[in-house]
This record gives structure tokens, sequence and C-alpha cells, in this order.
């Protein structure tokens, strides 16, 4: 008889599984578990490597997850169920803002160079010179250029075709936009299967350092605030299980909190470098943390206090706006009918609310940050309202 | 089922033991039609050239998410989808992920025609890990007996003993540390090696 269990009240799990891909924006999740953030918070939690999103995906929805660090637009895909099986995910806590790059071999970055008309760090001005580019290149009757990037519901995806298609490139019929697995990115640079990719950290770096490619940009100078990596939950775990959820975020915060801390790096950098969690040196791992990347062959750096966003300036509280956001992209590129419905669902997988009860609610937005939450470098500021008015005025879109 | 055209199946599976097992357990079963891929390279023009009507992949290759672009974007392969997205058939799927395999399903195909290729791959996934696990446990007893076999042989050296006094002093010593005979003899190895290097 389990005469200690109050009926009416679901038992907390104790033990939980999450998956994770090797990334640095899953530096909270990791360093919350190998840190003991979640032991000192009642939780033993197992950690998986995952190998694919598809997986993650699959394992959170199937229920052998029980929580995971997730790409945000899958879990707003997954709840949508678009392309795959409906399944309500939330998120109560984001891993992190930002923190992917566009990189690009040395070939495209110089031709890219010849043909800017300004500062080549500014996004207009490179996304113009990759429309002349890509105009020189069908003339001459080349291949079009190859982009990678990790997912269809991806923001490395959105990011790549805003930046794009604001200087009037195609993405679908200028460009061919592949998928590739983020370990595979860098292999696929050196072989000449892409020209370019988007992807999280560390990868851009160990490009560079191999010599053979340029990071074109930070995706901070694309869109100030992006909602990267999230901590999911499938909906109904949220509901059953609220104790075990508070102690998830009150470890996720104190680690997010240890991450961000400067003292800590070193430590941070050594966890993460872990076989089993990254498995890259922690000296590639720091330049990702302290925002500081070298950026040519040449050994030139570039800095942003908006590189990678763990904890501060409110970057771990869902925020709604990112969602709707999200969705847009989903509209504007064809994989998502417009409607209020399907947009009220997207913003209702981002969950301040959860985040606020265990967390407490900040005090207004942190001072600096974009006043429409998203921070564009293109187009009128975002407004969840008008989607139809984020919409219009771009020429490039394939909405249904 | 003999009055529908064969099915088309793909297997994506980097370990070629385990595809070959797949193989023979899909013509085993009346399928003869498969093909079998061991890389990811061109991979859609492989699925535009074979035009599968089931495509299974194992779970630890990362070109899932390259697979599920394709379903998305192309215009050129049909668009199969997902073993998962029929909810009612949640297990079958969790047999499927814990065995390590998925499958992808030309939209439209009974599920009847299905279930007999899923069953059969979900059981040779199995089979081939228990065969994994087993090779390994063989590998490992096998390692042992050498460490136990050379442990005995620095006791009978050091102090003197015959062969089953040496057996028996390293089982004491186990006993009553309350570990392994095969741990006992590693640690005495280790501590040999450390001493002569």
């Amino acid at each position: 008889m389990m005469t200690h269990s109050r009926p009416g009240a679901p038992d907390a799990p104790q033990s939980l599984r999450v998956g994770f891909i090797p990334l640095a924006d899953a530096a909270a999740l990791i360093v919350a578990v190998d840190k003991g953030f979640t032991h000192a918070h009642g939780l033993d939690v197992e950690l998986v490597r995952e190998i694919s999103w598809s997986n993650v995906r699959d394992r959170l929805n199937i229920g052998q997850f029980d929580a995971a660090h997730l790409l945000a637009p899958v879990a707003v895909a997954s709840s949508l169920g678009l392309g795959h099986v409906r399944v309500p995910i939330v998120a109560p806590f984001n891993l992190g803002l930002n923190g992917n790059a566009i990189t690009v071999t040395s070939a495209l970055y110089r031709a890219l160079a010849a043909e800017a008309d300004g500062d080549i760090t500014d996004p207009g001005v490179s996304a113009a010179a990759l429309f002349r580019v890509v105009a020189q290149r069908k003339a001459r009757g080349q291949d079009p250029l190859t982009f990678g990037m990790t997912f269809p519901y991806s923001t490395h995806n959105y990011q790549l075709r805003f930046w794009m298609a604001s200087a009037g490139v195609d993405p679908d019929e200028d460009i061919r936009l592949v998928v590739l697995p983020p370990p595979y990115m860098v292999e696929s640079i050196a072989n000449g299967h892409v020209d370019a990719f988007c992807v999280g950290a560390p990868w851009n770096s160990v490009a560079v350092d191999l010599g053979i490619a340029h990071i074109l940009h930070f995706v901070s100078e694309i869109l100030e605030r992006a909602a990267e990596k999230v901590l999911a939950v499938r909906k109904d775990w949220a509901t059953r299980h609220p104790d075990a959820l508070a102690r998830l975020l009150h470890a996720h915060a104190a680690a997010a909190a240890f991450v961000e801390d400067v003292e800590n790096r070193d430590e941070v950098c050594r966890l993460l470098s872990a076989p089993n969690r990254l498995g890259v040196a922690p000296e590639v791992i720091r330049r990702t943390l302290d925002g500081r990347l070298k950026v040519a062959p040449s050994g030139q750096l570039r800095a942003s206090a908006r590189y990678l966003l763990v904890g501060r300036e409110g970057a771990a509280r869902p925020d709604p706006v990112q969602a709707a956001w999200l969705y847009a992209q989903m509209v504007r590129w064809g994989q998502a009918p417009m409607s209020m419905e399907l947009l009220s669902a997207a913003q209702a997988v981002f969950r301040p609310d959860l985040y606020d009860a265990v967390l407490g609610a900040p005090h207004g937005r942190a001072a600096g940050e974009p006043a429409d939450g998203i921070g564009a470098f293109a187009g009128p500021p975002f407004d969840p309202s008008d989607l139809e008015g984020h919409l219009a005025p771009w020429r490039i879109k394939r909405t249904r | 089922m003999t009055a529908e055209t064969p099915l088309k199946i793909l297997v994506i599976d980097e370990n070629p033991i385990r595809r070959a097992i797949l193989e023979a357990g899909l013509r085993d079963a009346g399928f003869s039609n498969v093909t079998l891929l061991g890389d990811t390279n061109g991979l859609l023009e492989r699925i535009y050239a074979v035009d599968p009507d089931v495509i299974i992949i194992d779970l630890q290759n990362p070109s899932r998410d390259v697979l599920e672009q394709m379903f998305q974007v192309s215009r050129i392969v049909r668009r199969p989808i997902a073993m998962f997205v029929d909810q009612s058939d949640r297990e079958t799927i969790e047999k499927a992920i814990d065995a390590g395999v998925s499958a992808y399903i030309v939209d439209g195909l009974k599920r009847e025609r299905v279930r007999a290729i899923l069953d059969m791959t979900i059981s040779r996934f199995g089979a081939f890990e228990r065969l994994r696990a087993e090779l390994e446990e063989t590998k490992s007893a096998l390692k042992e007996r050498k460490v136990i076999e050379r442990a005995k042989g620095i006791l009978m050296k050091s102090r003197g003993l015959d062969e089953a006094a040496a057996y028996g002093l390293l089982r004491r010593t186990a006993m009553s540390k309350g570990k392994r005979i095969g741990d006992v003899a590693e640690s005495l190895v280790s501590a040999i090696d450390l001493l002569e290097s």
C-alpha cells in the first residue's frame, strides 16, 4: 500500500530523462545537471545526447523524454501539428536567444566583399552583395549557391531566409537550401558540398579555425532577439507534474545565472567540453559564451554583447512575441496557413506564466532591448496582432 | 497481397550487418523489392530513383533531419510521412524507438500492408541489438578470464602458491572486500604493471 501518496496530488517524478543535442546553447541544461543544481532541487536527471532533432522531437512526443533541449520552432510546429503528428508542447524556459552565425567559404566571402557597397558586417549590405553574386552566377550559367541549415523548422532556416530575401534573393528559387546535421556542417563546407551555412556554436568557429571559411554574420545582426532553443515539455506533462516542473525551472534559473557569471566561465566551458556533452575544446566554447569570435582565418575578431544570451537581459523568460514571429515565418514560407487560431496556439506554446509562477515576474523589458521584442534589421517593427502587416511589405514569400 | 504490386522498401542504415539482417528478414517475409543504402550521399537523387513506398532509417543516423526536409520541400519525391503520424498506434511507435528504428510511409498506403514490414523491422533491429550485446558480453568475459589468469600467475610466482591456492586467494580477497574476482585480478595486474613499468 502506498500510504505516503496523497489522494488527488500526482506524484512528482523525481527521476527525469532529458534529451539534448551537443550545442553550446544547451549550456543552462547541461550545467543545471552536471553542476548539481537539479540534484540540489531534488531531481535526478539523466541527460541523453541525441543525434538528430527528429529523434529529440519523437522521443519527447512519445514520452521517452520528460523534457528536451529543443529548437523553438519545433516546439511551435509540434504544437500546431505541422509536418508531423500534433503533440502540444510548452516552453516554460528559454535556453538561449541568438547564438547562430552565418559562415561562408573563403571564396564566397571574397565574392561578397568585392560586391559589398559599404560595411559587409551590415546585413543589408551583405544581402545586396549576395543578390549581385547570385545574378552573376546565373548569367554565367553556374549552379546556384548551396546554403546549409539544420532543420526545416529552425531559426537558422528563418534567419537565412529573412536576411537574403530582404535584398531580393529568393531562398527557394535562387539558392539551394539544404538540411545538414550540425556535426556535418564543417565537413560539408570543406568538401564543397555547401558554400555557406547557418548553425549554432561551436561549428562556425571550427570551420574558421580550419582556415576554410569566414563568419559573415552573427544572427544577432539580423534579429536582435530570436528565441533559439527552449526547454520543452509536453503540455500534459506540465499539467501532471507541476512540482517537478517547478524544481526543473529553479535549477535552470540557477544554472543560467551560473553560466552568465564570467567568474565561472572556465568551469562552465570545462563542463560543456566533456566527451559525452559537446565534446569540443573548452577554448572554442569560451568564444561563444564570451561573444568574442574569430571570424576569419587571419585571426580577425568580432565581439558582440548579443551573440548568445543564456539568462541575461530577460533571455530565459519565454516571450510569446517570439512564438508569433516564428509562426509568421512559417506562414511566409508556406509551412503553415494563416489563421488567428494557429497564431494564438503558437503564442500559447511560450509560457511566461509558468516561468513567472516559479521564478517571479520581471519588472518590464530589460533596458536597451528592442521595443518590439525582435529588433529585425529590415522591415517595420514586428506587431503580433498584425501578421498581414508584417508579411505585406515582402515581395518574396510563399504564403498559401 | 498477391494481387497488389509489391511494396518498394528503401533501407537506410550505416551498419552493414544490420542492413543485411534486415534485408534477409524482409525477403523471407516476401518483400522482394528492397533497396539498401549504406551512406546518404546524393540521398535525394537516390530516393527519386527508387521511388519507395516505405523508407526505413536507423535512429542513430543523423540524416533523419535531412530526410524530413526532403519530404517537405522536394517536388520530385512523393511525400512519405513518418509512422508517428497515426497516434492510435503508440505501441508500435514505442517499440520501434526502443529498437532504434524509424519508418516513413507514403501517404495513402493501407496500414495493414505496412504492418508486417514494421513488425519485421522492429524484431530484426531487436535481434541485432541482442546479438551485439551478446558479442560485447563474450568479449568482456574473455578479457576478464585473461586478467584472472595473469593475476593467478603473479600470485603463484611471488607467493609460491599452486594454481588452486592462487585462485582461492583471489576469491577470498574478492569476498572479503565485496568485489568481483575479475575486479580484484584487474587491480593486482594494474598494480604490478605500475611497479614494473
